[in-house]
């Protein structure tokens, strides 16, 4: 018994060698972290002559607050409905609600989210910053695509550029490349393949397609902003998750790879009960890595569209900076960062649990 | 045991070649035609992007872009401010974090769990959430040097360093690697009467190559590619890094020849570090004798 | 041997500083123009004749590359480490002087009674801020343009009515030689956004505020006049004359290399335009109702709130003042001299000069974007708003948003000492 709490515990060697790593980041992270918090319930400006307030979750309302209201459609003086050119009914204008309405205080300054019919009726999710919640949204979906594809591709890479090839480094370093330039510098370069007059992307499509493929305006059109935004990033990224999934690859004993190939198992029968189970560790630390970066989603919009159009493109962060910086309201800059990591964390936790019941 | 004949195998070779090629193409072509374009005139490299003379060295080649970017900004000293920056957060981010990762793995220690929770949880927060509260910070913070005391980092390498040694990524990275190794190595060790501190220097360590080469390169990249931070906290240009000096650049009406001649030049260091990093990879891969 | 130099040599320097500050107290000063070598060769000059011209102070000089010096300035004061002299850019001004880290200009106004309106920051009754030259905007054509499309030629006195300039473009559109009309510049976003398309709001009756108390937008953003220009500025792009989105080299080149038959530009962008085409020509704006506008106002000198020697700052600043450096500003790079005086020493803007035309127009419709501390935020809203009509975002819904913000922001800000 006491020689095994000699073995393996050891509180004060475990903190001496924590302690300069972990101070550092208490010091540089942790507290600047809580003084946004801090700052995220009261009424700081970047700049500013007036005195420091406190409002409580003022900042979190404003941000965070949504609203539902039904209309009926509009009728005339006989009692029918007023359709219009295509037979839809119309409905009063929203603005009519949300706008210096007494009777609906609740309503004031929201703006429509989302709507559906009813029936006759109309109903309207309304949201106090839908600029915001579109951020929200264009986030998760920015995750929800890039973690996987991103993952995935990377993986197959890695196991691609693992192989014993004569000049199999010329490729490991090709591979890389998009990760040594910087996302900023890929950005602008992307800006010009993405044109839409005369991009690269554009002219290459029409001439594969002999001419029938009509030019596109990628990062103008909010349909394809997001998805030129996604492609372009798995792009660059791919090759820096491709060498956290090599550097797994190499833990992996040879001598497994050895008795496989001695049972004559087949290369997906290595893969599935030699390979993945090796890189269990790895696999949690490159989704974990994919899904913080996604979420830090930031320097190609910012470089690229910043935001637009008609907020196709915006995301948390960005919306953070924009307000924290560009607007210099620095409490709601901060709000956004903090709501950013309870989001996070939640998901976190979530995954955690779920894998946790799952064995 | 298949029979594989010798032409099937040359197909098979040529076919992985093939593939390998052809990702290759799509990985490369931003550096190629980057540094392509940073051998034409303004003019020209604008009307070539919307076709493949874009990657090609035809038209009105030069070194002109180079001369005049030299010219217009002090190249030299922001690429030599950067290498040393990054190199210096590289080393000590590696003694830092590894140490830190090594207590979470092999050592039990109260608090460890919390400590490693909390160092998971630093990787949510996005920089520019935090950099105006680590601003004032840093502008009131202590430091003694050979002008005695002083407070204010502003206007320092230091400012642009310290902050940034250890961060959660790094860390994570050492954690996930140590937990493959094999514990009964380091038990065993102890048992023997080894200290923590030499279990770190010639056991755990040795063993870390390929995390070593990857937390390197990684904080490398982050750190060569600095903008924000240094930005608002270093006013002199004496103390300027690489992506501030690429604003120089952006000028009403831009230089995109001089532009991409800058990013050529900027990126030579970093594409070199990686480079040399990967044979210190291969190295520590043959070593421990790992097959593909 | 050569570390050895080197020391030696940075232990003359330091014997040299120490010297020169028995005799001069030194003054920091931090300019916007790194990366731009004519302009910073000018500034040098004018800094080192001063340094040579009294005795009493000395200035030092740090320059920023422009894209990064507003940042760089908010976290100066932030970290109080601002500098005794620094430039802005005009708008920016009331934001830095209500924030508290600008202080007045101790310049006797009679000096700058002549100059140009635009070039005089004034806040609050004081004068905070004074430029060495003002920026305009012109729609750039060509002779050549206009006579093909049979147009009358407007002038400052006659400007084009909004019925003619969209019969322009729809001249220029039909007669299918250009890519697009009119290329507004929609590639540059950030503060070209209010300096360039304001005055267009403007001159349909709108404004980004109500200038009467500064304190609601409720409608001048949001009104039937801004409702009009609204719809109207979304036609621009429905209907094809211009792009809602554009390529950063469009904006560049594009002009000068015939793709558009009208430009609206600034006066910065004039040399490229005289060594493209030999028949340019730099038209006023259009008259869209409420009379012809263009955004005035460029980057102005002023004196930090922390600088312990606001008389040495505004001494210098005074000395830079004078018309041969106005005019060196404006033969290196283009700028509009703030001087009649400094504009006749001028190659391009004295009298039948290629760009006189512009400081006759900046004289003329100029307008200042708000004046006051609100205008950072504001400037954003309104960019975001055209940005997202341009796009096809509902007028009426997207100017009620902006003005809600715009209101909201200034509650926030218990009025900005309005």
């Amino acid at each position: 018994m006491a020689t095994s709490s000699k073995l393996t515990s050891s509180n004060r060697a475990g903190w001496l060698f924590a302690l300069p790593g972990f101070g550092l980041m208490v010091v540089f992270i942790i507290l600047p972290f809580f003084f946004a918090i801090a700052l995220s319930f009261t009424n700081q400006r970047l700049i500013s002559p007036n005195p420091t307030e406190f409002v409580g979750m003022a900042n979190y309302k404003s941000l965070l607050g949504v609203g539902m209201i039904t209309l009926e459609p509009e009728r005339d003086a006989s009692g029918d409905i007023i359709r219009d050119d295509s037979g839809a009914p119309t409905y009063p204008k929203l603005r009519n609600f949300t706008r210096k309405n007494p009777d609906y205080p609740k309503l004031d300054g929201m703006r429509e989210w989302t709507s559906w019919q009813s029936g006759e009726n109309r109903t309207y999710v309304l949201a106090r910053d839908v600029v915001f919640m579109r951020a929200v949204l264009n986030t998760l979906i920015f995750v929800l695509v890039v973690a996987p594809v991103q993952g995935g591709l990377a993986l197959g890479l890695a196991l691609l550029i693992n192989q014993r090839l004569r000049g199999i480094n010329v490729y490991r370093a090709i591979y890389f490349m998009p990760v040594v330039v910087s996302i900023v510098v890929v950005s602008l370069l992307w800006r010009f393949i993405y044109d839409g007059n005369n991009g690269l992307l554009n002219n290459i499509l029409s001439s594969l397609t002999f001419g029938a493929f009509s030019p596109i305006d990628w990062l103008g059109n909010p349909d394809t902003a997001l998805g030129s935004i996604i492609g372009m990033s798995i792009w660059q990224a791919v090759g820096f998750h491709m060498v956290i999934w090599l550097s797994g690859l190499q833990t992996i004993s040879p001598t497994l790879y050895e008795a496989a190939e001695i049972e004559g198992s087949s290369k997906w029968q290595t893969f599935r009960y030699v390979t993945w189970p090796g890189l269990r560790n790895t696999a949690v630390l490159v989704l974990i890595v994919i899904t913080m970066q996604a979420f830090a989603l930031f320097s190609q919009i910012d470089v690229m569209t910043s935001g637009g159009p008609l907020d196709s493109t915006q995301t948390i962060v960005f919306q953070a900076v924009e307000r924290g910086y560009g607007k210099q309201d620095i409490s709601g800059g901060s709000t956004i960062s903090v709501i950013l990591f309870v989001i996070v964390l939640s998901i976190s936790l979530i995954q955690r649990w779920l894998t946790r019941e799952r064995r | 045991m298949a029979l594989v004949s010798p032409d099937n195998r040359g197909l098979r070779l040529a076919t992985r070649y093939a593939v390998l090629t052809i990702i290759a193409l799509i990985f490369c072509f931003p550096l190629v035609f980057m540094i392509m374009s940073s051998l034409k005139p303004s003019e020209q490299l604008l009307l070539d992007t919307a076709s493949l003379r874009a990657f090609l060295p035809i038209g009105d080649i030069s070194l002109d872009n180079y001369s005049a970017a030299f010219k217009r900004a002090p190249v030299g000293l922001f690429v030599f401010n950067s290498m040393l920056v990054t190199g210096v957060t590289v080393v000590l981010s590696l003694l830092i974090c590894s140490m830190t990762a090594f207590s979470i793995v092999f050592l039990n220690w109260r608090g460890r769990d919390l400590v490693l929770s909390i160092i998971l949880a630093t990787l949510i927060v996005p920089f520019e959430t935090i950099a105006i509260p680590m601003l004032l910070l840093a502008s009131k913070l202590p430091w003694i040097g050979l002008d005695g005391f002083t407070t204010g980092w502003l206007n320092t390498y230091r400012v642009q360093i310290v902050p940034f040694i250890a961060d959660g990524l790094t860390i994570y990275l050492f954690v996930q690697y140590f937990k493959d190794l094999p514990h009964e190595l380091i038990e065993a060790s102890r048992v023997e009467g080894a200290s923590w501190g030499q279990i770190y220097r010639r056991i755990v360590m040795p063993l870390a190559g390929p995390v070593l080469a990857t937390a390197a390169i990684l904080k490398f990249l982050a750190m060569y590619n600095q903008y924000l931070w240094p930005l608002m906290v270093v006013q002199q240009e004496q103390y300027r890094p690489v992506m501030v000096g690429l604003q120089y650049f952006f000028q009403l009406n831009i230089a995109w020849g001089e532009i991409m001649a800058y990013l050529s030049l900027i990126t030579v260091p970093v594409l070199a570090f990686y480079l040399f990093l990967q044979r210190a990879f291969i190295a520590s891969i043959a070593s421990t004798g790992v097959k593909g | 041997m050569k570390l050895f130099t080197l020391s030696a040599g940075a232990m003359a320097l330091t014997a040299g500083m120490s010297g020169a500050a028995f005799a001069q107290t030194e003054l920091t000063m931090w300019y916007h123009g790194a990366g731009n070598e004519v302009e910073s060769q000018i500034i040098n000059q004018i800094v080192s004749d001063f340094n040579a011209s009294q005795s009493d102070w000395s200035v030092t000089l740090e320059s920023f590359p422009q894209a990064a010096y507003n940042d760089s300035v908010t976290a100066g004061a932030l970290a109080g480490n601002l500098p005794d002299i620094l430039d802005v850019d005009g708008p920016n001004m009331p934001n830095w002087a209500w924030s508290g880290y600008m202080q007045p200009l101790q310049i006797d106004e009679a000096k700058i009674a002549n100059f140009l309106p635009g070039t005089k920051g004034i806040w609050d009754g004081k004068l905070y801020s004074i430029g060495l030259w003002d920026a305009a905007v012109a729609l750039v054509t060509r002779q050549s343009i206009i006579d093909e499309l049979g147009l009358r030629t407007p002038t400052l006195e006659q400007p084009w009515t909004q019925d003619e300039f969209m019969a322009a473009l729809d001249a220029a559109k039909a007669s299918g030689k250009y890519d697009f009309a009119l290329d507004l510049g929609t590639a540059w976003t950030g503060e070209w956004f209010p300096y360039a398309f304001s005055p267009l709001l403007q001159s349909f009756g709108g404004d980004i505020i109500d200038r009467s108390s500064y304190k609601s937008a409720e409608g001048a953003l949001n009104g039937d006049a801004a409702n009009a220009w609204g719809n109207w500025w979304q036609g621009l792009f429905a209907n094809g004359y211009a792009q809602a989105t554009q390529d950063g080299a469009d904006r560049d080149t594009g002009f000068n290399t015939g793709k558009y038959a009208f430009s609206w530009n600034g006066n910065w962008a004039a040399l490229g335009t005289l060594a493209a085409y030999d028949d340019a020509l730099f038209l006023p704006a259009p008259d869209l109702g409420n009379g012809p506008k263009i955004g005035a106002a460029s980057w102005q000198f002023g004196v930090s709130a922390s600088s312990e020697h606001p008389d040495g700052a505004s001494a210098f600043i005074e000395f830079a003042l004078q018309d041969k450096y106005l005019a060196a500003f404006s033969n290196g790079i283009g700028l509009i001299p703030a001087t009649p005086a400094a504009a006749a020493m001028t190659e391009n803007y004295k009298e039948g000069g290629p760009l006189h035309g512009f400081f006759a127009l900046s004289q003329a419709q100029g307008v200042l974007r708000p004046v006051t501390p609100g205008y950072v935020v504001q400037a954003k809203v309104f960019e975001k708003a055209a940005a997202d009509i341009a796009n096809g975002a509902d007028v009426a819904d997207t100017l009620d948003a902006a003005v809600d913000e715009i209101e909201a922001d200034i509650e926030k800000n218990g009025g900005y000492g309005h």
